[in-house]
C-alpha cells in the first residue's frame, strides 16, 4: 500500500471511528448494562447476569406492553401497507384527476412533526368520540406510516413494470390477473419493505402512543414511565428488547431491498 | 382460434397532440405471410405494430384481423401476441413460467401447459431450459424465450418489435433464419418491425417501407429492392444514385431522358418535357464501354473507394459534375486516375414515381 493510500485510510478512520462511536456507544452501554448484576446501571460493570431479564419477564407492565406494541405494530403496519399499495397502484396505473395534488397530500405527513399529528388526532378523536385506547394508537400509527409505505411502494411502479404488465395483457391476462400475477409479485420486496419499515417505526414510536393511549400503553410508553422512577437495569433490558426487535426487522428489510436490487440488475 | 388470419388496415392514422405518427395507412396481408415493416426511426412502423397489438388506438381508420374488426378490442382479447423489443420477460417467473403464462391465464390445466411449454421450448431450441431463472439466461436465449412465450398462445398474428436489435450480428443472422423456419413451419402470419434493410430483405415475404408515417412502397423484397417506387425507397434500400432529368422523347412505354449523365432510356410512361427522377442501382454500374443491354454514363473520375469484401464501393464525379455511387468487383476498377468510361445495365435504371 502506498503512503498516500495509507494516509487516506488513516484519515477515513479518524473521521469514521469517532462518528460510529458517537452513534453506537450509547446503545452499546444500554445493552451492556442490561446484563449488569447490581441494582444501579453505572460503571464498573458487574456480571454478566440475566437477572434483570427475568425481572422484566415477571413484570406484567412490560409483558402486557410488549403484546400491545406487537399488536399495534403488526396491525397498523399491515393496514398502512395495504392502503399504501392500493393508493400507489391507483395513482400509477389509472388516470386520476388531480394526481399531483393527491401525491402531495400522501407524501406531506412525512414532513409534519409527530407531536402535531398526535395532538391533531387527540383533538379529532375526542370530537368524534373515540376514546384514548390501543385502537386509537393503532389508527395514529397508520396515519404516521401510510406516507412512508406509500413512498416505498410508489417508487417501484416504474416504466419497466408497466411494460411487464402490458406484456401480461398481451398474453391474455385480465386486469385482476395482471395485478395478482405480475404487479404484486414484482412489488413483493417493496411491499415487504414498506411493512417492515412501518413495523419498526410503530414499534418504538413514543409521542403519538403516549398521547393516544390510556390503560393499555405500548412498550415505549411503559419504558418512559419506568425512567421517571429512576435508572434501573430492568429498563436497560426492556430497551434492549425494543432495540433487538428493531434490528431484526431492519435486517429483514435490508435483505428484501438487497434481493430487489439483485433482481433488477439481472433483469 | 384460426392458425392464421388475413390482416387488413383501412385508412389508419394516429395523431398525438397535433403530431402525426401514422398518416392514412392502408394495407392487406394474405394469410401465412412474413411481413416486415421497414423504415427509419420515427417512420411510424412501431406505432402501426402497437395498433395491431391493441396498445395504441388509431385516431382514424380501422384494423381487421380475419373478418373481425379489432379496432376497439383490448390487447387481452386480440388473437395477437408480441415479442417485445426488450423481451419484457417476467423476472419473478422461471423460463417455463414465462412461456406458460399465456396458457395459465386462460385457465389451461397444469399438465397440459407443461406439455405445450416443452414443445414451444423445443421449437426455439431451448429444450430443457424450463426450470431456469430468467436471470440465468443470455440475451440470445431471452430472445428465444420471448418468442416461445408468444407462439405458445397460438396467435393468429405474431408481432415482433425490433426483435433482433439487441443481438450481435452473427446471432442476428442465425435468428433471422430461425424466425423464417418457424414462421414457415407454423404457417402463421408474422409482422416484424425493423430499421435494418438487410434483415427485411432476408426474411420478408412482403416488405412495407414506411417513412414519415406513410407507406412509401410495399411488395416482395426483390421487387421493392430492384424496382424502387420512390426516391426514399431507392435510397433507403441500397443507396441508389438519383438522377434528375427531362423527358426528351416518349414512345411505346419507353422514355429517352436527358440527365447529367447524358441521354438515358428507361421504361415508363410520361409526357415529353416532364421532369423525372431516375434511380441508378449501384450494382448495375461497371467500368468499361457500354455493350449490348447497357447504356453509357459518360466518364467518371473516382473520388473514393472503400473495400467491402466482395465488392468495392466507389464514389466518383462525372464530366458534368454529378456524383455517382457504384458497387463493383474489386479487380474491375481502372488502375489509372484518369476519368474512365462507365456503363449501366438497362435494368439498373428505374423511373421513380416522385
Amino acid at each position: 500500500m502506498s503512503a498516500a493510500a495509507l494516509r487516506q485510510h488513516a484519515t477515513t478512520g479518524l473521521i469514521l471511528g469517532p462518528l460510529l462511536l458517537f452513534v453506537y456507544l450509547p446503545v452499546a452501554v444500554l445493552v451492556l448494562f442490561s446484563f449488569h448484576e447490581g441494582s444501579v446501571p453505572v460503571p464498573p460493570f458487574e456480571g454478566p447476569s440475566l437477572e434483570w431479564y427475568r425481572e422484566m419477564l415477571d413484570d406484567e407492565r412490560i409483558t402486557d406492553a410488549t403484546w400491545n406494541s406487537a399488536i399495534v405494530g403488526l396491525l397498523s403496519s399491515a393496514l398502512a401497507t395495504l392502503l399504501a399499495t392500493l393508493a400507489a397502484w391507483g395513482l400509477a396505473r389509472h388516470r386520476v384527476p388531480g394526481r399531483r395534488l393527491l401525491e402531495g397530500l400522501l407524501f406531506m405527513p412525512l414532513a409534519v412533526s409527530y407531536l402535531v399529528i398526535g395532538v391533531g388526532l387527540l383533538v379529532a378523536f375526542s370530537a368524534v368520540g373515540i376514546e384514548k385506547s390501543l385502537v386509537a394508537v393503532g389508527i395514529g400509527h397508520v396515519v404516521l406510516n401510510l406516507p412512508l409505505a406509500f413512498a416505498v411502494v410508489y417508487g417501484q411502479f416504474d416504466p419497466e413494470q408497466a411494460r411487464l404488465e402490458q406484456a401480461a395483457r398481451d398474453l391474455g391476462a385480465s386486469e385482476p390477473q395482471v395485478f395478482l400475477r405480475v404487479t404484486v409479485p414484482l412489488l413483493r420486496p417493496a411491499i415487504l419493505g414498506a411493512f417492515l419499515l412501518s413495523l419498526t417505526f410503530s414499534w418504538d414510536e413514543f409521542v403519538v402512543a403516549f398521547l393516544l393511549s390510556a390503560f393499555d400503553p405500548t412498550l415505549p410508553v411503559v419504558i418512559w414511565g419506568m425512567l421517571r422512577t429512576g435508572l434501573n437495569p430492568q429498563t436497560n433490558a426492556a430497551g434492549t428488547l425494543v432495540f433487538l426487535v428493531s434490528v431484526v426487522a431492519g435486517i429483514v428489510f435490508e435483505l428484501a431491498v438487497w434481493r430487489r436490487g439483485r433482481r433488477e440488475r439481472l433483469g | 382460434m384460426s392458425a392464421s388470419a388475413e390482416l387488413r388496415l383501412e385508412r389508419v392514422s394516429k395523431r398525438y397532440d397535433g403530431v402525426t405518427a401514422v398518416d392514412d395507412v392502408s394495407f392487406a396481408v394474405p394469410p401465412g405471410s412474413y411481413v416486415v415493416l421497414l423504415g427509419p426511426s420515427g417512420s411510424g412502423k412501431t406505432t402501426v405494430l402497437s395498433m395491431l397489438g391493441g396498445f395504441t388506438s388509431p385516431t382514424e381508420g380501422r384494423v381487421f384481423i380475419g373478418a373481425d374488426d379489432v379496432t376497439a378490442m383490448p390487447p387481452a382479447l386480440r388473437p395477437t401476441a408480441t415479442v417485445f423489443q426488450d423481451y419484457a420477460l417476467f423476472p419473478h417467473l422461471s423460463v417455463a413460467g414465462n412461456v406458460g403464462f399465456g396458457l395459465s391465464v386462460r385457465g389451461m390445466a397444469k399438465r397440459a401447459i407443461a406439455g405445450r411449454v416443452d414443445e414451444a421450448l423445443r421449437l426455439v431450441g431451448l429444450d430443457g431450459f424450463g426450470p431456469r431463472a430468467i436471470g440465468a439466461t443470455s440475451g440470445g436465449q431471452r430472445q428465444r424465450i420471448a418468442l416461445a412465450r408468444a407462439l405458445v398462445t397460438e396467435p393468429a398474428l405474431l408481432l415482433l418489435d425490433e426483435p433482433l436489435g439487441a443481438l450481435d450480428l452473427r446471432l442476428r443472422r442465425q435468428m433471422q433464419d430461425e424466425l423464417r423456419r418457424i414462421q414457415r413451419s407454423q404457417a402463421r402470419t408474422f409482422v416484424h418491425v425493423t430499421h435494418d434493410q438487410e434483415e427485411a430483405m432476408a426474411i420478408a415475404d412482403l416488405v412495407v417501407i414506411m417513412n414519415r408515417g406513410r407507406i412509401e412502397d410495399m411488395g416482395p423484397p426483390d421487387r421493392v429492392y430492384e424496382r424502387p417506387r420512390t426516391r426514399f425507397s431507392a435510397n433507403f434500400l441500397g443507396e441508389s444514385t438519383v438522377l434528375e432529368g427531362t423527358v426528351a422523347k416518349a414512345a411505346d412505354g419507353r422514355l429517352a431522358v436527358d440527365t447529367p449523365c447524358g441521354r438515358l432510356v428507361v421504361e415508363g410512361n410520361r409526357a415529353r418535357g416532364d421532369s423525372v427522377a431516375i434511380a441508378l442501382r449501384p450494382e448495375a454500374v461497371r467500368f468499361g464501354v457500354a455493350g449490348p443491354g447497357e447504356q453509357a454514363l459518360g466518364v467518371l473520375r473516382i473520388t473514393g473507394q472503400v473495400f467491402q469484401g466482395s465488392f468495392l464501393r466507389v464514389t466518383g464525379t462525372g464530366a458534368s459534375g454529378f456524383t455517382l455511387l457504384a458497387k463493383v468487383a474489386p479487380h474491375t476498377v481502372p488502375a489509372s486516375s484518369d476519368p474512365a468510361p462507365i456503363a449501366v445495365r438497362d435494368s439498373g435504371l428505374i423511373l421513380l414515381e416522385d
